[in-house]
This record gives C-alpha cells, sequence and structure tokens, in this order.
C-alpha cells in the first residue's frame, strides 16, 4: 500500500471520533464546558495534577482535562438531577454545555431535567431562550451476538432507552453508527441552538474503527442515510443495528436478495423522507431495533410507513427488536436477546415467501 | 450556622451595625411589595369573577421576601423560581403588563401565551424562569452561578425555593454542587409552612432549613421573612459573599401565605382561622409602613402616592391584556425546536 493512501485513510475508533470531536469544538468555542461523573476523574488529586485519572467511563474525554483544564472539564459528584440541571441553568446564560450520563439506564436519575426542562424550556418560555445543551450518553449491550461471552451489566446497565427520550418533543435525539458519523453528529449537535441527546453504542465505542478525517465537520442532523443501496427490501438500522442490518444485507446477498440499509441516525425529528423515498422503490420493510418493542421508534417508524405509504408495500411491515424482557445478566442469554442478523434475514425471507 | 428569628433580632444590639437601606431602596422596597399585593389581589378578583386565567398560586404575604432578595440584586443577576412566583418577577423587574397578559394567555405576554403562570420567564431581566417542577429551579440557577463563573463575570443567581423543595433531592445536589465548586448562588427558602397542605413539622426532619447549610460548608441563616429589612440584610451578606468569590450561602425565610396552595384551595381545610389571623397581625407590607412611617423615613404622602401608582399600574395591564390579541393557531407548532446553530 502506497504511504499517501495510508495518510489518506486514518482510522479512529468510535470513541477517538467522540474525544476528537469534543477536543476539536472546545478550541473553537470557549463557552462549551463539559461535565460528568468521572469524566476526567481523580479530581482535585493533588499528584494528578491536571491529567485525568479515568477519562470517562467509556475513556471518550480522555486527555481533555490536560488541554481545557478543570474550569471546563468539570468532574461532578454522582448527581445526574443536580448537574444536569446546573447544565440546563449555564445553558440559558451564555454556556454551551455538554454532560455525560455514564449510561442511559441512569436516565431515570435526571429524566425531569430532560423532559421537563430542557426539552421544553424554548417552547413554554415563547422562544425566548437559546438552549444549547448536549446530552452524551451510553446504551446497548457490550455481546455481540457471536462472543460467548456478554457485557454482563445486567438489566440497570445496558439498555437503549431511546425511544423514552424521541418520544418528548422539542429534545433532538441522535445515535451515530461509526467512527465518522459519531464525529459529525456530535459536532453538528455541539453547534445546535437547542438541546441534542447524543446516544453512543458501548460495544460501538471500540470496535466500530472507521475513516476519519482530522477537520471539524457536521453530519446533519434529521437525515438518514443509505448505506448500502438495493431492490428487493429496505432494512432500517439504528445504530448498532445499522451494523446489524450490513451483516444480514451480505448474508442475503448470498441467497439472491438485493437489500437496501438504510441508517436512521437521527430518531427525532426523525428523516421520513429518506425512509419513505427507499421503501417506495423497495415496496418492503424491515426495521431493527436493540430497544424493546413497545412503544419502540421501530414500531414508531412501522406505523409512520404503513400510515404513509401503505399502497407502495407489497408485504406487511416487520420489526426486529429486543424481545420486551428486562436485559438478562447470563451470557447465553444476553446473547439471545440482542437482535441478530440471523433474525433480520428471517424477516426478509418471511416477507419475500422465501423462507424455509 | 443558622440563628433563629429570636437570635437574629437579639444580635442587633451587639454585633456591628447592619446596613440600612438608603431612602430610594426604602422607596422601591415599598412599591414592589405593594405592586406584587396588588397583582395578585386583583389576579385573585378575577378568578373569583371567571376569568380564565389557568392556574395559579398567589404570593400574598410573602412579599417581603422576593422583595427583599432583589433589593440586594443587580439587573444582571439572576433568579431561578417556583410555582409561586408572581412576586420574584416582579421583585426582579418582569413587568406586570406582560404578566398579566401571560396569564390570560396572550400572544403579548412574557412567554407568547405558551408558558402561563407556572413558567413566567424573562431572561432580559434576568428571570429565569418560575418553576412548577418543585426543586429544580434550583439546579438551574446553580448553572447561571457556574456560567458566571466559566466567564469570569460579577453575576450572582438566586434560587427561590419552598420549604416543601427543602426535602427533595435535587436542592440537596444544588447545593452540594455550589458548594464543591464555591458557586456565588443564594439559596433562598421561603419556608411558609405549608407544602400544599403538608406542614413542615411533619415534612422536614430539621427544626430550620438554614441548619441544613452546615452540612454544605456554606453559612446559614434563618430570618424573619416578614420583615423585608431583616431578609435585605441577610440578602447583603450572601450577595456580597458570592460576588467577591465566598461562594454559596442559605437565607431562610420564615413567612406564611395568605391564601391556600392554588386559586381553589380551602385553606380551612388544614389551618385554623387563630393561626391565619395571628400570621396576618404580622403582615410585611403593615410592618413596613408603620415602621419608616415611625422613623420619618418616608411619609405617608409619598408611600399612598404609591398606592395609586400602582393601581393604576395593575389597571392598564388588565386592559393591556384583555385588549392583547390571541396566539395564531398555528403558534402551536412554533418554536418546538431551537432552531440556529453556531
Amino acid at each position: 500500500m502506497k504511504l499517501e493512501t495510508v495518510a489518506a485513510v486514518r482510522e479512529l475508533t468510535f470513541n477517538q471520533a467522540i474525544n476528537e470531536a469534543l477536543r476539536l469544538e472546545m478550541r473553537r468555542d470557549p463557552t462549551i464546558i463539559i461535565m460528568g461523573e468521572d469524566i476526567a476523574g481523580g479530581a482535585g488529586l493533588a499528584h494528578l495534577g491536571f491529567v485525568d485519572a479515568w477519562g470517562g467511563s467509556l475513556r471518550a474525554t480522555k486527555g481533555l482535562i490536560t488541554e481545557f483544564g478543570p474550569e471546563r472539564v468539570l468532574d461532578t459528584p454522582i448527581a445526574e438531577m443536580g448537574f444536569v440541571g446546573a447544565a440546563v441553568g449555564a445553558a440559558m446564560s451564555g454556556l454551551r454545555p455538554i454532560v455525560e450520563i455514564m449510561f442511559v439506564d441512569l436516565i431515570g436519575c435526571c429524566y425531569d431535567q430532560i423532559i421537563n426542562q430542557a426539552a421544553k424550556m424554548h417552547y413554554m418560555m415563547g422562544g425566548q431562550i437559546r438552549l444549547p445543551l448536549v446530552i452524551r450518553t451510553a446504551y446497548g449491550t457490550r455481546g455481540d451476538g457471536k462472543r460467548t461471552y456478554g457485557g454482563g451489566a445486567g438489566a440497570q446497565h445496558s439498555q437503549t432507552l431511546y425511544s423514552v427520550l424521541a418520544h418528548v418533543p422539542g429534545l433532538k435525539v441522535v445515535v451515530p453508527s461509526t467512527a465518522y458519523n459519531a464525529k459529525g453528529l456530535l459536532i453538528s449537535a455541539i453547534r445546535d441552538d437547542g438541546p441534542v441527546a447524543v446516544l453512543e453504542h458501548k460495544f460501538l465505542g471500540g470496535a466500530a474503527k472507521g475513516h476519519v478525517p482530522e477537520e471539524a465537520y457536521c453530519v446533519p442532523i434529521g437525515e438518514a442515510e443509505i448505506v448500502r443501496e438495493g431492490r428487493d427490501v429496505t432494512l432500517c438500522g439504528i445504530g448498532r443495528m445499522t451494523h446489524v442490518c450490513l451483516e444480514a444485507a451480505a448474508s442475503l446477498a448470498g441467497d439472491g436478495v438485493d437489500a437496501e440499509v438504510v441508517d436512521v441516525l437521527t430518531l427525532s425529528p426523525l428523516d421520513e423522507t429518506t425512509i419513505l423515498e427507499s421503501v417506495s422503490r423497495t415496496r418492503r420493510l424491515v426495521v431493527v431495533d436493540e430497544d424493546t418493542p413497545t412503544a419502540s421508534m421501530a414500531r414508531d417508524i412501522a406505523a409512520r410507513v404503513a400510515e404513509k405509504a401503505f399502497d407502495e408495500l407489497d408485504a406487511p411491515v416487520k420489526t426486529v427488536n429486543a424481545p420486551d424482557t428486562p436485559v438478562p445478566f447470563a451470557a447465553v442469554l444476553e446473547a439471545h436477546y440482542v437482535p441478530r442478523p440471523i433474525q433480520v434475514v428471517a424477516a426478509v425471507h418471511e416477507l419475500l415467501g422465501t423462507g424455509a | 450556622m443558622s440563628l433563629t428569628v429570636t437570635e437574629l433580632s437579639s444580635r442587633s444590639g451587639t454585633g456591628p451595625k447592619p446596613p440600612r437601606p438608603s431612602r430610594n431602596q426604602l422607596l422601591w422596597m415599598y412599591e414592589h411589595m405593594t405592586l406584587i399585593r396588588e397583582f395578585e389581589e386583583r389576579l385573585k378578583w378575577l378568578v373569583e369573577t371567571g376569568v380564565p386565567v389557568g392556574a395559579v398560586h398567589y404570593y400574598t404575604g410573602q412579599e417581603a421576601c422576593a422583595v427583599g432578595v432583589c433589593a440586594a440584586l443587580q439587573p444582571t443577576d439572576w433568579i431561578a423560581s417556583t410555582h409561586r412566583g408572581h412576586g420574584h418577577c416582579i421583585a426582579k423587574g418582569v413587568e406586570v403588563h406582560r404578566m398579566m397578559a401571560e396569564l390570560y394567555g396572550k400572544v403579548t405576554g412574557t412567554n407568547r401565551g405558551k408558558g402561563g403562570s407556572m413558567h413566567i420567564t424573562d431572561v432580559r431581566v434576568g428571570m429565569l424562569g418560575v418553576n412548577p417542577i418543585v426543586g429544580m429551579g434550583a439546579t438551574h440557577a446553580v448553572g447561571a452561578a457556574l456560567s458566571a463563573k466559566v466567564r469570569h463575570t460579577t453575576q450572582v443567581a438566586v434560587a427561590f425555593f419552598g420549604e416543601g423543595a427543602a426535602a427533595f433531592g435535587a436542592l440537596h445536589e444544588a447545593m452540594n454542587l455550589a458548594a464543591i465548586w464555591k458557586l456565588p448562588v443564594i439559596f433562598v427558602c421561603e419556608n411558609n409552612r405549608y407544602s400544599q397542605s403538608t406542614p413542615v413539622e411533619y415534612a422536614v426532619a430539621a427544626t430550620n432549613i438554614a441548619d441544613r447549610a452546615a452540612a454544605y460548608r456554606m453559612p446559614g441563616v434563618t430570618v424573619d421573612g416578614q420583615d423585608v429589612m431583616a431578609v435585605w440584610s441577610a440578602a447583603v451578606e450572601a450577595v456580597g459573599r458570592a460576588r467577591s468569590g465566598g461562594g454559596p450561602s442559605l437565607i431562610e425565610c420564615k413567612t406564611y401565605r395568605y391564601y391556600g396552595h392554588h386559586q381553589g384551595d380551602d385553606t380551612r381545610r388544614y389551618r385554623t382561622r387563630e393561626e391565619e389571623e395571628a400570621a396576618r397581625e404580622r403582615d410585611c407590607i403593615k410592618r413596613f409602613r408603620e415602621q419608616v412611617l415611625a422613623e420619618h423615613a418616608l411619609t405617608a404622602e409619598e408611600l399612598d402616592a404609591i398606592d395609586e401608582q400602582n393601581k393604576e399600574k395593575i389597571d392598564l395591564a388588565v386592559i393591556f391584556a384583555e385588549q392583547s390579541p390571541l396566539p395564531n393557531p398555528a403558534e402551536l407548532y412554533t418554536d418546538v425546536f431551537v432552531t440556529g446553530a453556531r
């Protein structure tokens, strides 16, 4: 391989891309601060100085305190209601705070600050305020369905609770799937004048390595992306499930089925247009979602397509979700919990009437 | 360390002489206490005559708290308020005609008719919002104070809350964050004795809310919330400390709400006539008036003229509200998402 080719395809992990987005934007705008539990780690310990002991639970904020100092990189106590509230107040009064809620499972501890405060303020205050707030949070299980071990974090540290955020008017919700769109979506979220939740899959954090340009760039909020073109069926994926869809599409290709894959990327406001246009071409849809099915994004997308494109469908819309159960602990159970490519393939064959 | 009302009044004989408000400040205090009273009394009358102003929580009786604290603030300082927030709004400088229009659901209201009594906000005067999710406003004040610190301004933020919120976790998180980050926040607890119908003795495991300050390494005082001078004096000290980098303080104002929790609440279900009458004996406006007249600080003519002005102001506010246009139905869909980026 030629050297220049190597340089052109600089690769970062998903978490490195997040880190780079934070760093570039904090350099660009001194009003950006970040807050969260152990985002630096070891705060105030004299022998550490401005060196972080942790850099976040998933290491996405590593090194930021050294460059930006403790005034802009604030380790918080365990107080989600307090520090997310402080971020809301700071966003109303001249800062652009980014908060890290370690895992989306902890959102119950600050749900009011997100759904009643951050999301509604612009509307209920008659548009007089901007609320430039980013809520970063990790979701999902760590198991990938192939490994013999799961994340082992159990029911309260492995959930995919994004539909409860997307449900709330006023809050934008993005779910990146690659290192490239993680960086671009996070930069868009930071520059956005309103509250944006960014959901980062724990498993992708270290796994989704890919080409990431060095400079700052925006991946627009509110736009889905067709990541694989196909004629026979549309597979709609969210976050990590986009990779499951791609694996399924590769497998389907072997069966002579040409699947299109749409990466939803933004849950709210949802890009209906891209999904509907894809469905109008393929006439079949399977939505794949790691969240539990009741009141899920998958069913929301299915309902929208059923309402707006019923006549264009050759078959009912299928959804593939995790089951309506808590996330189990045992690896063998967790592996069955997360939607797998084989389930997507089966759903497609069912639609096409080509199944076994 | 916190002081009881008795300790505080007894201290005045021995300690350093407390600051005295200027003549203009005294006029300002009277004007705003009576303007709040006039606003709320008129609002009560409007409610009772069937004007649909939505859910409201009258501030009547507690005027000295909002006015005493806000008299110690600059226009660029911030306050975060509670569901019982009309008094805080007026004391911080929100225009009463825009408040009234908001209650009428008119497009000329502070929030374009999209907030109502429980969300009145005017960031131009540092009023970060009435907030009916009890206790949450305190965390927003902490955020505003953090903003002041990061942006290196001398602004301070006040978190108004009730003794009911003192039992809520957000308050403790807010006080702890303010203390560890040494933020310029003044926590002002208006202890009006009842959280809806639940008495403070039942709901709060502390003799004084101000005792909580010790746990967060911040100064805490309990003052007579029916004495605007006492509130102002405590606020001046706390604001001075906050502005000069000394960190947060807690002021507990012992006060009383004259009416029910909201417009439909009959207090007789849980409060005795004797208790209510005794509280009214200590009315903050009556006491202030008696005091300044006795000290010849202000004249009866001056005070009467302010009363007249206030009546006229509220008359005009009601007319403005009545005559203002309703929002266009299309406004239902505007300002859902914040648009724009930088």
